[in-house]
Parts: C-alpha cells; sequence; structure tokens
C-alpha cells in the first residue's frame, strides 16, 4: 500500500468543501448531495483500504508520511506529517464511517432547508479538519485540526444565523474553546522549549527516556487537559455544548457526539507517553472525568428538551472516557469512544428522526406514544438506549463496564469513590435514558397533529433510515470487540491497542489472560453495574409509564425535593455564575479599561494627537504663505541675515 | 589713498537701503530698482577687493552681475508690463492672486 494515499484522506473532503463552497449555490440539489457523500465516501474506502493493510500479516505498526517542512526556523522545524497507527485507525473508522453515515442521513434530513450546499460544505470542511487532527504526527498540526473542528462547529452550530439563540451558541462554543486552546497553545511552546520539538516520535521517545516525572511533565499534561477540557467538554469549560444543540441534528450527532467532542480523549491517549510520567495530572483528568459524569447525568435527568438530554449524556459519557484515561486505561477509553460514537450519533439521528415526524417538535412533554407510528426509528433507538444504559449485551455495557473495571482496581480509596461515582452515573444514564424512551415513545400522545401544513406523523425516508439501522446493529454489536475473558471473549480491542499503548513488549508482564482479567472480580463488577442499569430502568418505568406525573408529584413533595429539582433544572446555575463571575467583570474591564482607557484614550487618543499637531502646524505655517510678495521678501530677508549671521558667529563644523 | 573700509560701509548702506526700499514700497517699478541697487552695492565691494588685492577676477565678477542684472532687467521688465496689463495696477499688495 502506498503511504502517499494517505494525503488523499483529508484533502478528498476538502475538494468536496471547496467544490460546494464555491459552485454549490449554482448546483442542484442532488449535485451538491452527490459531491458531499462521493468525497466522503472515498476517504472512508481508503481507511477501509488502510485498515485491511494494517491487519495484515508483516504490516508495520505505523505508517507515516512527512512533507517538506513547513515551518523551518533555525533548530526547530514542523513538517506536515501524518501518522497511522493502530489507535489513528479506530478513529480514521469512527470518523470517516459515522461521519459518511451521517452524511447520507442529512441528504434527507436537510432536504426541507435553506442553505442545502452551505451545509454539506461546512460538514465536509469539518471532515477535513477531523482527519487531519487524527491523522497529525505533530502537536503542531493536531492544533491546527483541533482549531479547525473548532471553526467548523461554530459554522455549523450558527448555521440558523438569523436565529439569535443559533448565533450566540456558535459563539458561546468558540469562546469557551478559546479557553481550552490557550492551554493547549501554552504546552505546546514549553514542550518547544524544552524539547525543541513538536512531533510526538521525538518528544515522547524524549520523555520516556529522560525518566522524569517532575513539575514540567505535570504542568505541560495539566494544560493540555485544560485544551481537553474545552474540546471535549468537562468541568469546568463543559457549558458550551448543551447549548451547541441549536445546530441541525445531524451537526449535533456528527461533531457534538460521535467525533469532535472526543477530539480531547484522543488527544489524551495520544500523549499518554507524557500523561503516564504525570500522574498528578492524570488524577486530575479522572477527578474531572467522574465529577463532570456525575453532574452532567444529573442535569440530563430534568431536561426536557431530546436535543438538551442527549447533550448532557454526551457529556457524561465523554466524562467516563476522560475516567478511562485517567486511570491509565487509555484502550478502555478509545473502546468507550468508539461505542459511544456509534450509539451516541445513532441516539441523536433518531431524535433527529423523531424531530423530523413530528415537525420540528422537541420537547418531550409534547411527545409520547410514538412507538407505532415510526416503528424503525423506534427500534433503532431502542437499540441505542439500551446500549448507553449499558444493557448486555449491547455495545456500551462492554465498554463502560471495562472502564469501571479499570478504575475499581486502580487501587487506593480515592479510585473507589470515583468508581462508586462512576457507578451511580451509570444508574442515572440508564433512568435518564429509558425516561427519554418512555416520554418519547410510550403513553398517551400528547402532540397535536398538523395535517393542513405537513403530512402528518410520518417515517423518514429511506436515506434517513438507512444510516439509522446500520448504526443500530453497531450499537449491538460495537462492544462485542472488546468482550472481556470473564464472559467468555478476548478483549480483541485491548490486543489492537496494546502496540500503541505498551509499545516496549519486554517490559510488560506476559500477556496471561488470568493476570490481566480479574475474574470473579470482574463478572461481580459486571454485574453489580448491570443491576443498576436495571433499577435505572425500574425507575424510569415506574415514574414515566407506570404512574406518569408521579415525578412532578415527587418533586414538588418536599422543601428538599423541590429545591433539588429546582438546582438540577436550572444546571446548578453555572451558566449564571460563569456569568456573574467571569462575563460579567471581563466584560467591565473590557468597557472600561480596554475600550475606554487604551482604545479610545491611548489608540485613539494618539491618532488624534498626531491629526490634530498636524492641522495646528499647517495652521501656523499657513500664515506665512501670505500671498503678499513683501512679506515673502521679508522672509527671504531675515533668511539671508540668519545666514550672515551664522556664517560670521557660527562655529564653523571643519575646522 | 581712500581705504577699503569707507567703499564697504558705502556697499553696505547702499545695500541696506535696497533692502528697506525692497519691504516697504508697494510699487513694483521702485522694489525693481532697489534689487539694481542691492546688486550695485556688491559689485562696488567687488571693485573695492578687486582693487585692494591687485586682481582682476573681481571685476570679472562685476561684469557677470552686470550682465545677469541685464537680463535680469528684460525679463523683469517685460514681466511687469504683462502683468499691468492684466490687472491694471503696480502695487504688488493687490498681486496676492496665487493666495487660496
Amino acid at each position: 500500500m502506498n503511504p502517499q494515499l494517505l494525503w488523499l484522506i483529508p484533502t478528498l473532503p476538502f475538494a468536496g468543501f471547496l467544490l460546494n463552497g464555491t459552485l454549490g449555490r449554482r448546483l442542484p440539489r442532488a449535485a451538491v448531495a452527490a459531491i458531499a457523500l462521493f468525497f466522503t465516501l472515498a476517504p472512508a474506502l481508503i481507511v477501509a483500504k488502510l485498515w485491511s493493510y494494517m491487519q495484515s500479516a508483516g504490516a508495520p505498526l505505523a505508517l507515516s508520511i512527512s512533507s517538506r517542512p513547513w515551518i523551518a526556523v533555525t533548530g526547530f522545524s514542523v513538517n506536515f506529517a501524518f501518522a497511522v497507527d493502530h489507535l489513528t485507525l479506530i478513529m480514521l473508522g469512527v470518523v470517516t464511517g459515522v461521519g459518511f453515515l451521517i452524511h447520507l442521513y442529512s441528504v434527507g434530513y436537510m432536504e426541507h432547508e435553506e442553505g442545502y450546499w452551505r451545509f454539506f460544505a461546512y460538514l465536509n470542511l469539518f471532515m477535513f479538519f477531523m482527519l487531519v487532527l487524527v491523522l497529525s504526527s505533530s502537536f503542531l498540526l493536531l492544533f491546527v485540526g483541533w482549531e479547525g473542528v473548532g471553526l467548523a462547529s461554530y459554522l455549523l452550530i450558527g448555521f440558523y444565523f438569523t436565529k439569535d439563540s443559533a448565533a450566540n451558541a456558535g459563539k458561546k462554543a468558540f469562546i469557551v474553546n478559546r479557553i481550552g486552546d490557550f492551554g493547549f497553545l501554552l504546552a505546546m511552546f514549553l514542550l518547544v522549549q524544552h524539547y525543541g520539538s513538536l512531533s510526538f516520535d521525538s518528544v515522547f521517545s524524549q520523555i520516556s527516556a529522560a525518566h522524569l516525572s517532575g513539575g514540567l511533565l505535570t504542568t505541560i499534561a495539566l494544560l493540555l487537559v485544560l485544551g481537553a477540557t474545552g474540546k471535549s467538554a468537562q468541568i469546568p469549560l463543559y457549558a458550551w455544548l448543551p447549548d451547541a444543540m441549536e445546530g441541525p441534528t445531524p451537526v449535533s450527532a456528527l461533531i457534538h457526539a460521535a467525533t469532535m467532542v472526543t477530539a480531547g480523549v484522543y488527544m489524551i491517549a495520544r500523549c499518554h507517553v507524557l500523561f503516564d510520567h504525570a500522574p498528578a495530572a492524570l488524577t486530575v483528568v479522572a477527578i474531572i472525568g467522574a465529577l463532570t459524569a456525575l453532574l452532567a447525568a444529573t442535569i440530563g435527568m430534568v431536561q426536557h428538551d431530546i436535543k438538551r438530554v442527549l447533550a448532557y449524556s454526551t457529556i457524561s459519557q465523554l466524562g467516563y472516557m476522560f475516567l478511562a484515561c485517567g486511570v491509565g486505561a487509555y484502550s478502555a477509553g478509545i473502546f468507550h469512544l468508539m461505542t459511544h460514537a456509534f450509539f451516541k450519533a445513532l441516539l441523536f439521528l433518531a431524535a433527529g428522526s423523531v424531530i423530523h415526524a413530528l415537525g420540528g417538535e422537541q420537547d418531550m412533554r409534547r411527545m409520547g406514544g410514538l412507538r407505532k407510528r415510526i416503528p424503525i426509528t423506534f427500534w433503532t433507538m431502542t437499540s441505542g438506549v439500551f446500549a448507553i444504559a449499558g444493557i448486555y449485551p449491547f455495545a456500551g455495557f462492554f465498554s463502560k463496564d471495562e472502564i469501571l473495571y479499570q478504575v475499581f482496581t486502580h487501587g487506593g480509596a480515592l479510585y473507589i469513590f470515583l468508581w462508586l461515582v462512576g457507578l451511580a452515573t451509570a444508574g442515572l444514564t440508564s433512568f435518564y435514558m429509558f425516561r427519554l424512551w418512555f416520554k418519547t415513545f410510550f403513553g398517551e400522545v400528547r402532540f397535536t397533529e398538523d395535517t393542513q401544513h405537513s403530512h402528518g406523523v410520518h417515517e423518514s425516508p429511506p436515506m434517513m433510515t438507512f444510516p439509522l439501522i446500520v448504526l443500530g446493529v453497531l450499537s449491538v454489536t460495537g462492544g462485542w470487540v472488546g468482550i472481556p475473558f470473564v464472559l467468555g471473549g478476548s478483549n480483541e480491542i485491548e490486543h489492537f491497542l496494546r502496540p500503541v499503548f505498551h509499545p516496549f513488549p519486554a517490559l510488560e508482564v506476559p500477556f496471561v489472560p488470568e493476570l490481566v482479567s480479574g475474574g470473579a472480580t470482574e463478572a461481580i463488577l459486571a454485574l453489580i453495574s448491570l443491576l443498576t442499569a436495571a433499577a435505572g430502568f425500574y425507575f424510569a418505568w415506574l415514574l414515566y409509564y407506570r404512574k406518569p406525573g408521579e415525578a412532578t408529584r415527587l418533586a414538588n413533595s418536599t422543601n428538599a425535593t423541590r429545591f433539588a429539582y429546582k438546582l438540577l433544572d436550572h444546571k446548578y446555575w453555572v451558566d449564571e455564575i460563569y456569568q456573574r463571575g467571569i462575563v460579567t467583570p471581563l466584560l467591565a474591564i473590557s468597557r472600561v479599561l480596554l475600550n475606554g482607557l487604551v482604545d479610545t484614550g491611548i489608540v485613539q487618543g494618539s491618532a488624534w494627537a498626531l491629526t490634530e499637531g498636524t492641522g495646528g502646524l499647517g495652521w501656523l505655517v499657513r500664515r506665512v504663505q501670505s500671498g503678499n510678495i513683501r512679506s515673502y521678501a521679508g522672509w527671504l530677508a531675515l533668511g539671508a541675515a540668519c545666514v550672515i549671521v551664522i556664517v560670521l558667529f557660527g562655529h564653523h563644523p571643519f575646522h | 589713498m581712500v581705504p577699503i573700509a569707507y567703499y564697504l560701509v558705502l556697499a553696505g548702506v547702499l545695500f541696506c537701503i535696497g533692502i528697506a526700499a525692497f519691504l516697504m514700497k508697494r510699487n513694483i517699478i521702485t522694489i525693481f530698482m532697489s534689487i539694481e541697487l542691492m546688486l550695485n552695492a556688491v559689485n562696488l565691494t567687488f571693485v573695492a577687493f578687486a582693487h585692494m588685492w591687485h586682481q582682476v577676477s573681481g571685476q570679472i565678477f562685476v561684469f557677470f552681475v552686470m550682465v545677469v542684472a541685464a537680463a535680469e532687467a528684460a525679463v523683469g521688465l517685460a514681466i511687469i508690463i504683462a502683468l499691468f496689463r492684466v490687472r491694471q495696477t503696480l502695487n504688488v499688495d493687490q498681486v496676492n492672486l496665487l493666495k487660496n
């Protein structure tokens, strides 16, 4: 296989972006869709070919290509360089595969929307940057992709830019991400300063050679974590993701669930050498992950907007991935990343299908009883709900269980506590997902059918249901690559990723199934989390199917529950706290100091002084040009007199 | 023999009279004449110094100045006539069209 093909993987979607972005306005919709689909399918096929090549016997563990220097200054140079190892392969597979399915779905979903060409141009642009991000073999190029997906995300969140809330949500996502990117940039500066390079190979080999775990590495790692919390919507920078739901639903599925938001997890896994040498930073990652998972799950319980429930659940699941990375179980994190990409993309697309069927209704209080009306959506969504809730044998069960098991066996009271947090989150996840399921598909019909203006509640076209079915199957089977030994599997994915995360087999304990799998412990833990998920299901069933309205009564029963409900309903007032604590002071500082003093005072002031000074000088000099010949003569005589005085009495410079 | 200082003082007095007239007079012909006066004051110093140093170059300079003055007078008077035809005046204070 020719490694130069790697260049094609990102450039093809870019070509699609250029075509649709420049000519799309004049092309018919079918042509726009065909261009977008072709330029996403082609890289997916290349990735498939790459995958089979990398799996074949005798293939190298990593492919890499690099261009002539991109940035070259004395003692420091960066190339455009791509590298593919097994971690990248999984990411490539997820991005191109899920990406293509979502493109396909969008063709149907966006049918009646304005700006069809714009939408697909942006989507292809996103694919380009995301592929650059995962293929890059240096921090700098990764950062290019990182910023690029942020840009695409901004454009797509604000796709309905005439709507204020969408435009604001786009800005919010962009600005919040800037804070994280600031950390990423600082980390890169430190890396350049201390290692003189930004390429992964060079930096990581220097780090592992030095066997240092000093404050420097911890600082770099923490700065990278700051970047990751921005992109992957973790505490403290998660607030942008729920608002990002203003974008079209396929965008939420692709960017804000399956791919872009996992970039932070990918980056941490990619930098595992660095993080392994900075245990303090890893602990921070684990704590952030667990807390985010729990926080987002609790908020998700009381949301009414179907997409917001999914948004909070995404934040919560990303927290799981962080937790996995935080205990050094990178392959478990990536495993969950993969299964999450399947079932969360599915859930969003299915939610989109529900919204489509109801003509734009997103509030679950006005849904219900849709099971019979849109059966394909119902069954595929069921698959997704069971997967995310962690019901055996759906995909989410295996990946979530692997994470919880790894956390539990990491050792130390802190990790037992984090395991409990993770377990509680699993129960809450199951609860709010089944709540969504029951409220949407079961019970009485709470929507009013508008048959006058649309053709009523209807199943989506095949263009949309096909991706749903594919993802539905993947949500069931996707986890089977990681069945642990105790359940009769062989944890394929762990093997697959082993060369990436444990590159020195000599230093590792030999791979013995009994040692790797905890045997009885793992089985017991799996049983516990399954029971927790079942409990979540039971309560959701009780409150939203058996006795609908019970939940409201319960929330209003005592002062304490009323307060708890209010707390969750207002999302812990985090947005308000950020608004009061950060945005308002920053705005005040900007207005008074930057705008008032610096901009008006110094910048405009100096310009004003310059013009006024020039004007004044001109006014003065203009007096000389009186037009009166005798005054000119006077000046002339005065000048001549001055010259004479200087010649006679002046100090001659040459003597 | 008359000392050189006498000549120079005379030349200085003539030159200052020329400047004063040049600055004060409004009639352009008078201004023209005061310029000639200044030129001849300078000529006088040239001649005086030439005599003092027994050098001819000073006198040659005087001829040059005279030639230039004659040429200048020709051009200048032509301009004055042209100006008078247009403006019907010789008062320089009224010849300020270039202002504004």
